[in-house]
């Protein structure tokens, strides 16, 4: 920014805007950057296989004009306005021409089906709907009679609408125009508008996706967005050069800090990917130098390079697995800025040039600075891969009703295990039972008409239940270990994390599912599933003959490769001294794979523990008898819906565990 | 709801008493019917009826020895297959024919090739009006991409992608011709019930969005009923009925000809 800009800024601006103080609402923060960075880029969209760009003034422009259009329409403050479709800047600036109005938006997912999005605007009495295409605008036509609240619906893409006459449907280009006209009539309404917005105004509603019972609508207001979004953004030294890649649902508040909060809070600028499935060539397309990704995504990425390396010439395949080796000794300190010796920051710096450079700008990782990923545990493999790459890697701890971030990760002090230490203002602490929970600047507002679910989950004093359980490591790091109301206790007093060691199981790649039994027990077993293509491939390399699943199970030198994953695992464990008393003792292989077709888990692939009690509680028993082996009858269903039973004999085998190493708490 | 508000135009393409035969073998036996503007016209029967073959006189590949073929109200004779796409018909087929080579994109952009005014020369330059000309083109063709909803498999070689994506590029190239009729030789052969489903929207997104007339050759009955405005029915070389979707359901002679009935 040169100095005749910054100087019109001045002059423009009542004293103390700019340092942060009066921007406290969106649509001030849009107007503000239209001002100090007006040709700066800041939403970009592909379409048409080409990058369109909006810079912030545009955007502004674009944003009052839909605004204005909107209020034409009938939008006043207080309107709930429902967005839905994938990423889209048209509809990021719809949120903030609804806030302007001060109405509040409500985005829901766009995968949603009717019903689940019937709930969604009955509960939030959602009165405008902007939503992306067709196959939107027909979701709702087909419950519009069930949501009389909802009076109008913009659409974005022209697509197909042609043939839909309804007086209630406005095209989102013809809205603008109708505000434009307005503008031009009514000069200045908007920026009186605008100015009336305060921050402890709702920002937005979202709804969690709820794993249990309805979804509930959480509010947030400006404050907990923008002070949650500014405190992260100087913790990381963000800055208005940064380009992100805005791919997850928009309903999602990560989705809402990262993509808009963060944005509008340092300047910098979001681009949409053309479609869903084109994100990994977009993501090389621009280079993002601040990314987020669940694991699974991070795995995804891992997984397609390795699929090719294994395609490579030889000579590729040897010199990429020799520097990744070496990048793993020596990578991720060199990240931390840990002393590395100067031979082995030799080999790295060749390294990079060779393989690690390459490889990066393959997958549009070069530029990346900050790299954060959450939601569910990282497999070690995979996070190590990242960091030993260079790239900054971080794992946080977040919710919904924390407008995101719980906790950080330090720079220079990442590990695998921990979610690292509160994020700035927000205080963290472990209840009595165990629970984490937290208080700080971002904590939300309550559940819309939902004051008993408010009440159960916040107390007078502002601290939030997570529903998670975890501790403080002696460093001041966080860990989860699982949901609260799953942990139990051992006999001999330890906590028991099932969750927490089942992730640790699932990391070898040979196990698919493992699900872990303890709680009021004596000891700790478990049930494991084989990953059948793993351990079928580490089964023909040494000529083991297997006729399927249950013979493959049985044999005793995957039990021998099984129990070896299992000792790991206990290992691990014995470094913790608040978990070593959980090692597994007893274990066996089950005959047959856990499918979400038997009930057996949910369509996620989360393990449903009643129904595995009830359906195997002869193996559990005999996990706990001393006996050697168990007959057991288990009902499958077929693909095709057919059911029939298994019968096998079951092997059960106990596993070496390792006393506690009682050094750690002495550190 | 669409299909009301679709307008059904006047006679674009009219076929009279085709007959059409290799040595001894009747191909095709006196047939008639006529399609007409932004209709789905459909022609089933039973395997060897001689579907393929009405397509390919239609498209100028074969040559009937008896009748007319008036398209747009012009009767031709005797015409090549580069003659019946300048005219404005594009076609898929029934067992893929694309460049695997290349990528989606490129295939598409072939489509355009008539279209294309410079000559050889110029198009080896990336460079004044040969880049103008391509821009537009491409211009085109990235629409058409769009609207297959075929973003992510842009540049990727078409002989690496499943069997219903290259369905859907075909179609996507037959659509850069900017055709008038488009002849589709079973699109949904060898699909699964969902990327049927794709393909029948497609077809319907087509006809509606771009106001092209569809001849179609297609297997599935259900989709056929669903989608076509006429159906044509053929045994044998021989048209066997003609009509609303409804009609032919009725009709005993493609009920008998479905379930065989024997031909003596």
């Amino acid at each position: 920014m040169n100095s005749a800009t910054a100087a019109n800024v001045n002059a423009g601006t009542p004293p103390g805007q700019g340092t942060g103080k009066d921007l406290d609402t969106f649509p001030k923060l849009l107007t503000h950057n239209a001002r100090v960075r007006g040709d700066l880029p800041a939403s970009r969209e592909k379409d048409f296989g080409i990058w369109l760009n909006w810079t912030w003034a545009e955007v502004e422009e674009e944003t009052r004009a839909l605004a204005m259009g909107l209020k034409q329409l009938g939008v006043n403050s207080d309107d709930k306005v429902c967005i839905c479709g994938d990423n889209r800047p048209h509809l990021y600036w719809a949120m903030t021409a609804s806030q302007a109005l001060g109405a509040v938006p409500v985005p829901v997912y766009q995968d949603s089906v009717a019903e689940e999005m019937q709930f969604i605007y009955d509960h939030a009495g959602a009165t405008f709907a902007i939503v992306e295409n067709q196959e939107q605008v027909d979701k709702l036509l087909e419950i519009k009679d069930q949501i009389p609240a909802l009076r109008h619906i913009v659409y974005k893409d022209p697509r197909g609408m042609r043939h839909y006459n309804q007086d209630f449907l406005h095209l989102y280009r013809d809205v603008q125009d109708m505000g434009r006209a307005y503008i031009a009539e009514h000069p200045g309404e908007y920026e009186k508008l605008v100015t009336r917005g305060t921050g402890s105004d709702t920002a937005i509603m979202l709804y969690t996706s709820g794993t249990t019972g309805r979804p509930k609508g959480v509010i947030l207001s400006f404050d907990n967005l923008i002070v949650t979004a500014r405190n992260a953004c100087q913790r990381e030294g963000l800055s208005e050069h940064e380009e992100t890649l805005a791919y997850l649902p928009m309903a999602w508040v990560g989705d809402n800090i990262f993509s808009m909060a963060q944005a509008y809070v340092s300047g910098f600028c979001v681009s949409c990917p053309e479609n869903s499935e084109t994100v990994l060539d977009d993501l090389r397309e621009i280079g993002p130098t601040y990314f987020f990704a669940p694991p699974r995504m991070f795995e995804n990425i891992l997984t397609t390079v390795m699929i090719r390396i294994e395609d490579a010439a030889k000579i590729k395949q040897r010199m990429f697995h020799y520097f990744m080796d070496h990048a793993k000794r020596v990578g991720g300190a060199l990240l931390d800025g840990k002393p590395v010796s100067w031979p082995d920051r030799l080999l790295y710096g060749l390294g990079n040039l060779l393989v690690y450079a390459p490889l990066k700008n393959v997958l549009g990782l070069s530029r990346i600075r900050l790299a954060y990923t959450a939601g569910e545990a990282i497999g070690p493999d995979i996070f190590n891969f990242y960091r030993s790459l260079g790239i900054n890697l971080k794992q946080l701890y977040g919710s919904t009703e924390a407008s995101v971030f719980i906790t950080i990760q330090p720079n220079g002090d990442v590990r695998l295990d921990t979610v690292g230490i509160p994020a700035e203002d927000v205080e963290v602490k472990i209840a009595d039972n165990g629970e984490v929970i937290f208080r700080g600047p971002g904590v939300f507002q309550s559940y819309y008409k939902n004051d008993e679910a408010t009440r159960g989950t916040k107390n007078e004093e502002g601290w939030v239940m997570t529903g998670d359980a975890g501790y403080f490591d002696p460093d001041g790091h966080l860990k989860i270990i699982d949901r609260a109301k799953d942990v139990g206790k051992i006999n001999n007093g330890t906590m028991f994390a099932p969750k927490y060691i089942e992730n640790k199981l699932k990391f070898f790649p040979h196990i698919k599912e493992a699900v872990t039994f303890g709680d009021g027990r004596d000891f700790v077993t478990a049930f494991i599933n084989i990953d059948i293509e793993a351990v079928g491939n580490w089964a023909e390399r040494r000529n083991l003959p297997y006729s399927g699943y249950t013979d493959l199970s049985g044999q005793p030198p995957v039990y021998d490769l099984i129990q070896d994953c299992i000792e790991q695992v206990n290992k691990d464990l014995a470094a913790d001294n608040k978990l070593s008393g959980s090692q597994i003792s007893r274990f066996l292989i089950l005959h047959k794979e856990l499918d979400a077709d038997d009930g057996e888990l949910t369509r996620t692939r989360k393990v449903r523990r009643n129904i595995i009690d009830e359906r195997y509680g002869e193996l559990i028993d005999a996990l706990y008898s001393g006996a050697n082996n168990c007959q057991i009858e288990a009902q499958m269903t077929f693909e095709d819906g057919r059911t029939g039973t298994i019968k096998a004999d079951v092997a059960i085998r106990d596993a070496k565990t390792i006393d506690a190493a009682p050094t750690k708490t002495a550190a | 709801m669409q299909q009301d508000h679709r307008i059904i135009g006047d006679v674009l393409l009219d076929v009279k008493d085709i007959s059409l035969s290799f040595g001894g073998v009747k191909a095709l036996n006196n047939i008639s019917f006529n399609v007409k503007e932004h209709e789905i016209r459909s022609i089933i029967g039973p395997n060897g009826a001689g579907k393929s073959s009405m397509l390919n006189c239609i498209n100028g590949f074969y040559h009937p020895q008896e009748g007319q073929i008036t398209f747009k109200g012009e009767t031709r004779k005797q015409m090549k297959t580069h003659h019946s796409a300048a005219q404005g018909i594009a076609r898929t087929f029934q067992n893929i024919a694309l460049f695997s080579g290349m990528s989606t994109l490129d295939n598409i952009m072939t489509g355009r090739n008539l279209k294309m005014r410079k000559n050889f020369l110029w198009q080896s330059l990336y460079f004044g009006p040969a880049l103008k000309e391509e821009l537009e083109n491409r211009e085109v063709v990235e629409n058409i991409i769009d609207f297959l909803e075929i973003e992510q498999i842009r540049k990727t070689p078409v002989g690496r992608l499943p069997y219903g994506l290259q369905k859907r590029v075909e179609l996507g190239r037959a659509l850069a011709a900017e055709p008038d009729l488009l002849l589709l030789d079973e699109p949904m052969a060898g699909m699964n019930h969902e990327e049927k489903e794709d393909m029948s929207r497609y077809i319907l997104d087509v006809n509606d969005e771009f106001g092209t007339t569809i001849v179609l050759i297609e297997h599935d009955m259900s989709v056929v009923m669903d989608i076509s405005d006429r159906i044509v029915v053929l045994d044998y070389g021989k048209k066997i009925a003609d009509g609303e979707p409804d009609e032919v359901r009725s009709n005993q002679d493609v009920i008998d000809a479905y379930l065989g009935v024997s031909h003596d």
